[in-house]
């Protein structure tokens, strides 16, 4: 696999954004700005972008409560997500979802999700959608270890088989359901994507903190579904880097746990060490990327934070009717 | 007497009904917490911390902690029940009876009734609810209303670690199935809890105040705003009756309606959105059985019409305040 030097600074400056972003929010959030539950991306980041740097504003893809990862993988505004998440009026969702809540149908993105498995049969309607229109896109649903144990998934899955339609079931292996491990709650642990086979659709497996990985073995499964209209699933194996929400003390970890992951799980780092075999990429330019990120969340925090807040007269706006 | 929070108060009769009754067994997502992992279980006891030290006492066959599957917690619940079994099932956010819907309102809900009253159905569900941490649209409802609908359910909220203890008690002792909410701005809530097997019975209010002059009546979390109200009013030479139902399902409707006889004047509080709501319930007790009593137009002090918005002025502007039933009082007061 070779990639144009342009796809794979793209690819980099979508997990720098959304490792920045995640760090700084890890921060803000210390200092009380930020209402709310706040779930943070941050190990994720190859696999948001090691799926979505497939698809184009007509791809469809539902999320989850770890949402941020996927909402700018999928090309959310930055800013818009950041005020959303200070709870500001002219955030993305004009202060009304939060964290938990972020979507832009416009560019495909139809929503993260505050119920753990509520997404995936959306993805399948969306699924339906696309068959219909005849457009050859694809609807993906990013689901948690965590999430495929609810029935919902389970019933999106078989529905997808039966109706014959380009849904794709991603899941995030991360090990942990909050305070959950993997091996405890999910019968089939060391193997999420067997699941989906039983189901009667292809899976596949990859390696969801090595962006070649995850964005490789993603081309492939896209080919099929694109071909064949079919429904797929592919497990992705990658860490959570921080708590469950923002405050976690995270007493279920082993000792040092985290910081091996950082030493050997980061997506970030692993982009670096293997750049060098899909395409001519100086390090210095992933510098660079760095730096232009780290100054876009800069700008990105400064203005949420100087945003208008939410009128409280507008908390009826957008229901049909007021008593 | 001991003094202690809501939690505690919830976790020690737990583990007093566990000590007692064998069959008494909990399932929950997290509810110990750490299975499956290096920090072993028990590491969280609970999101909200009600459940530590409950699988370290008794063991994680009766205190289990499930996978994120709402319909099979219940479910599960429902049959252990049938079986002889006293489940204690909890939902982390009350919100989450959407994913479990069939199992309340369809499965536990109709047997004893369904079955010709052959069968019992013990479950205590406990559902976990409320707005003001600004938790957004999908962790912040209070469903009593809902459940309350619901012929064959119970339906408690208790907001004072007393009654915690004593409602929790009577569910656990009861043969009906029992949706135990409790609000999460609640759970730091310190008061007195008598030792011993305290009970308080099902469908009996508790008088949060008495004043004579205006009856309000709240749920959950919006007893302490309306006592808050109450007192300030009482400086002004205004005495409010401040009436906690503590059970929406029974509900005690002579005290609301003895009160209301007395006053004249009534004021519903109900953190809810106001369409079928506990606040129109109660209107409709009123103005049904003590028409003639009324003085002035009952007032209703409910959330609007919308989802619980996440931002923080949104969200304050979303929950009933102390300032809006105080206005209500003075309404019913001005009126005429
Ligand atoms: C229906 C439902 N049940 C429980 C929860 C509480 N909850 C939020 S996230 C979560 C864990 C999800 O685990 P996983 O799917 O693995 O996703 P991850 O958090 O690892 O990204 C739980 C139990 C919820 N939000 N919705
Ligand atoms: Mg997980």
């Amino acid at each position: 696999m070779q990639l144009s030097r342009d796809a794979l600074l793209h690819a980099y400056r979508q997990m720098a954004t959304i490792r920045q972003f995640e760090e700084r929010l890890h921060e803000e959030i210390k200092t009380g700005q930020i209402p709310g539950f706040t779930h943070l991306y941050c190990g994720q980041e190859a696999a948001a972008v090691g799926v979505c740097e497939h698809l184009d504003n007509e791809d469809m893809i539902v999320s989850t409560h770890r949402g941020h990862g996927h909402c700018i993988a999928k090309g959310c505004d930055v800013t818009g997500m950041m005020k959303e998440i200070f709870g500001k009026r002219d955030g993305l969702c004009k202060g009304r979802g939060g964290s938990m809540h972020i979507a832009d149908t416009t560019i495909g993105m139809l929503g993260a999700n505050g119920i753990v498995g509520a997404g995936a049969p959306q993805a399948v309607g969306a699924a339906i959608a696309a068959k219909l229109d005849g457009n050859g896109k694809v609807a993906i649903a990013f689901s948690g270890d965590g999430a495929c144990n609810q029935g919902t998934t389970f019933e999106a899955m078989n529905l997808a088989v039966v109706v014959g339609v380009p849904a794709i079931f991603v899941f995030e292996n991360n090990h942990y359901s909050e305070h959950t491990g993997v091996g405890y709650a999910v019968g089939t642990s060391r193997d999420i994507a067997s699941r989906a086979e039983a189901f009667g659709m292809k899976a596949w497996r990859a390696n969801g903190c090595d962006f070649f990985d995850t964005y490789k073995v993603m081309g492939e499964l896209l080919d099929y579904v694109r071909k064949e209209g079919k429904p797929a699933a592919i497990e992705l194996d990658t860490e959570r880097f921080y708590g469950h929400f923002e405050g976690d003390p995270q007493r279920y970890r082993a000792k040092g746990e985290v910081e091996r992951l950082r030493e050997t799980r980061d997506a970030l780092k692993i982009y670096r060490d293997r750049v060098g075999e899909f395409g001519p990429v100086d390090m210095a330019e992933l510098d660079a990327i760095d730096s232009e990120t780290a100054a876009m969340i800069d700008a990105a925090v400064s203005e949420a934070q100087n945003a208008e807040p939410c009128d409280p007269a507008h908390v009826t706006e957008d229901v049909y009717v007021a008593y | 007497m001991a003094i202690m929070t809501i939690r505690d108060a919830i976790n020690e009769t737990i583990r007093e009904a566990m000590r007692r009754d064998k069959d008494v067994i909990m399932l929950g997502e997290d509810i110990a917490g750490g299975a499956g992992t290096a920090g072993g279980q028990e590491a969280i006891g609970g999101i909200w911390g009600t459940s530590v030290g409950l699988v370290g006492e008794f063991g994680p066959e009766r205190v289990i902690d499930t996978p994120i599957s709402e319909s099979a917690i219940i479910g599960a619940a429902a049959g252990a029940a049938l079986a002889g079994k006293r489940p204690i099932a909890e939902l982390m956010f009350s919100d989450f009876i959407g994913v479990c819907g069939d199992q309340l309102i369809n499965q536990i809900a109709k047997f004893r009734y369904m079955f010709g009253g052959n069968t019992r159905c013990p479950v205590v569900v406990r559902l976990i609810y409320g707005a003001g941490m600004n938790s957004g649209a999908q962790h912040s409802q209070a469903f009593y209303n809902l459940l309350t609908a619901i012929p064959g359910l119970k339906v408690a909220l208790p907001t004072t670690p007393a009654d915690a203890k004593g409602l929790m008690n009577e569910a656990l002792m009861g043969d009906d199935p029992v949706m135990f909410f409790e609000h999460k701005a609640l759970f730091g809530k310190k008061g007195e809890v008598p030792e011993g097997l305290h009970r308080v019975p099902f469908g009996h209010a508790r008088m949060a105040r008495e004043g004579g002059d205006v009856t309000i009546v709240a749920f959950g979390r919006m007893v302490s705003f309306a006592e808050k109200a109450a007192d300030a009013l009482a400086e002004q030479g205004i005495g409010c009756d401040v009436i906690d139902p503590r059970t929406t399902s029974p509900l005690d409707e002579e005290a609301i309606l003895d009160s209301v006889e007395q006053t004249g004047r009534l004021v519903v509080v109900d953190e809810s959105p106001p369409r079928c709501s506990m606040a129109t319930d109660i209107l409709a007790l009123v103005s049904e059985k003590a028409f003639t009593s009324l003085d002035a137009p009952p007032q209703m002090v409910t959330a609007p019409h919308s989802p619980v918005p996440f931002s923080k002025e949104l969200e304050r502007a979303w929950v009933p305040s102390p300032d809006a039933i105080t206005a209500a009082v003075r309404r019913t007061l001005d009126w005429g």
